[in-house]
């Protein structure tokens, strides 16, 4: 079993869990990769046992370029869960992949949720948060939890143009 | 409305009513077991059916863990069961648990069906996520979203909702007259939890909790038990009330990959686009034919999104169609006449189809007389709506119920009078 503690939290993966362990495990080598069906060759995440396209249960692990384009976000100010409660407010950002987005069709993409961090990768501050809405160009880092376990967040793409005023909530 | 008898597929249209429904009162501080709370409910439907223990031999619930199982409640009460189910569910398990009650008795199972949800969702297992739940271990999927505090209903809800504003230009101002609305029906109905009217600035000033999601935007966490009684029609001519037959019933109907709804096609659109393939031919009505709604209200926006993706108005427009007037109160189709989840209680969705199952028989309990010629607690209602007293609606012959799970899952209830 692959364990460790997040911000308070206890977070495991038991041995036969193979799909996720493999998933966070290159996480925690810095790599994110998905797994690609042999059969239809499309790639798809959340890690599963079969691919959602065709059924098929055969694939292989490949290295994805952890960026896209925020889809949708919430914004949490009242924490639900005590670890959180002095992190608020703290952003929740549902990311299109580049990879494969609009395929297999004109509504789909691989959607990685994620934290916003800033460039310490560390939750990012209500400045930064007011920055960031639908549209804005994200890339994945990792924060390393154990050996065998790291989890994704997403930080402003520095490498690509942002949009011009991303759109967030309309604030009075 | 289309003759039932000459648009196919019927399935079984007309042919199972339900006859009793009872609640407890709604709380924070039951002080009091689930197993109590159920006792307490089934007993009031038992009342309200005219039926005893030996009457019924049927009985479902649902739950998280978080309630008392059907055998314990049935034998406190007498009844002796020949079917019995407990599943896990919450939003949406009610709807589809009454068609499970149907294929039941329609099997030669069981002929007489209780249905219960008993919970103390707020001194115990608290809904909105907080307390014991959001402590436990976080294990293999749920690492996707539990450590970047994406948990609770509204965290997991909110970029769908927010979705919907990007995509279509719906305000908060529009989203915030659900529950102005709610809380006007509220004011009327004496069991409610929160029975004060609120308007769009109280909701959009109201402390966010997480965006687009202000604490008036989400509902009340409650301790409080529900329960249907469904059976045959024909049995229905026997017993006290006027049956509120059953014309078409969907249950959980999902979009692709309901585990992680968002990863699906438009997350603006959720599982009434699929639900309305099924329950429009199979009621053999259209939205049109609806008299009143109970589109549930675990947050304003489920309300809007579930109307407008059942077809009550066009894709996109539901922040008009619930900012309208429509759903209120002397408006075109009333929606969650007792205050919903908003305002009444949580039950996850049993309370709306109790409320309209009593709108159907035209009795429902709000602050009206009592006629104390009539042999049941009939009210002398005035359809009046410019006071604070009646919330019966005027006329109801079809109502629906539009079940929430999340914005994957969903179910469905139409019913008539009669």
């Amino acid at each position: 079993m692959v364990s460790g503690d997040y911000l308070g939290m206890s977070l495991s993966i038991a041995d036969m869990d193979t799909e996720n362990l493999t998933y966070f495990g290159y996480c925690s080598e810095g790599e994110f990769r998905l797994q690609k069906c042999r059969e239809c060759g499309f790639i798809r995440y959340p890690p599963g046992t079969a691919c959602p396209w065709c059924a098929n249960r055969s694939f292989e692990w490949v290295l994805v370029e952890g960026q896209g384009e925020v889809h949708s976000y919430g914004e949490v100010h009242h924490a639900v869960q005590k670890s959180l409660s002095e992190k608020v407010p703290y952003m929740i950002l549902v990311v299109d992949l580049d990879v494969q987005k609009g395929k297999p069709t004109e509504h789909e993409a691989l959607r990685v949720a994620g934290n916003l961090v800033d460039e310490d990768g560390e939750l990012a501050s209500p400045e930064l948060i007011g920055k960031v809405g639908i549209g804005t160009r994200v890339r994945m880092v990792f924060h390393k939890v154990s050996n065998g376990l790291a989890l994704p967040f997403w930080t402003l793409d520095k490498n690509t143009e942002q949009p011009g005023t991303p759109w967030r909530y309309p604030e009075n | 409305m289309t003759d039932a008898e000459t648009m196919p597929p019927a399935y079984l249209r007309d042919k199972y009513a339900i006859v009793g429904v009872g609640e407890t009162s709604y709380t924070r501080g039951s002080g009091m077991t689930t197993r109590a709370l159920a006792t307490w409910a089934i007993k009031n439907a038992m009342d309200d059916a005219g039926l005893s223990s030996g009457e019924i031999d049927g009985m479902m619930s649902y739950s998280g863990n978080d309630s008392t199982a059907s055998p314990l409640i049935a034998g406190d009460l007498g009844i002796r069961l020949n079917f019995y189910m407990d599943v896990m569910g919450g939003g949406s398990s009610s709807e589809a648990l009454v068609g499970l009650a149907m294929g039941a008795i329609e099997a030669g199972m069981c002929n007489t069906v209780v249905i219960f949800r008993s919970m103390n969702g707020f001194s115990q297992v608290r809904i909105g996520g907080t307390g014991a739940r959001a402590s436990q271990p976080v294990q293999g999927d749920s690492l996707h979203n539990v450590p970047y505090g994406w948990f609770s209903a509204g965290q997991n809800f909110s970029p769908s909702f927010m979705r919907h504003m990007y995509d279509y230009g719906t305000t908060p101002e529009q989203v915030a007259m659900v529950k102005v609305i709610h809380s006007e029906h509220a004011s009327r109905n004496p069991k409610a939890y929160y029975k004060t009217p609120v308007t769009v600035d109280d909701v959009l000033s109201s402390r966010m909790i997480c965006k687009p999601l202000h604490l008036l935007d989400c509902c009340v966490e409650t301790d409080n038990a529900t329960a249907l009684i469904v059976t045959r029609a024909e049995k229905a001519h026997d017993l006290r009330q006027i049956p509120a037959r059953i014309l078409a019933v969907a249950g959980r109907v999902c979009k692709p990959r309901s585990d992680m709804h968002f990863q699906h096609g438009p997350i603006s659109t959720v599982a009434g686009h699929y639900i309305k393939e099924i329950i429009w031919p199979n009621a053999g009505i259209t939205p049109e034919d609806v008299d009143i709604t109970g589109a549930y209200d675990a947050f304003t926006f489920t309300t809007m999104l579930q109307l407008e993706d059942y077809g009550f108005c066009q894709k996109g427009e539901g922040g008009d169609y619930v900012s309208s007037g429509i759903m209120r109160l002397g408006g075109r189709r009333p929606n969650n006449t007792s205050g919903g989840h908003l305002c009444e209680g949580y039950t996850h969705g049993m309370n709306m189809i109790i409320e309209n199952v009593r709108q159907l028989r035209g009795n429902v309990d709000d602050y009206c007389p009592i006629d104390q010629s009539s042999s049941i607690e009939q009210r002398l209602h005035t359809c009046d709506y410019t006071d604070q007293q009646c919330r019966q609606v005027k006329d109801v012959n079809i109502s629906m119920n539009l079940g929430w799970a999340m914005p994957g899952t969903g179910s469905s209830l139409v019913m008539r009078r009669g």
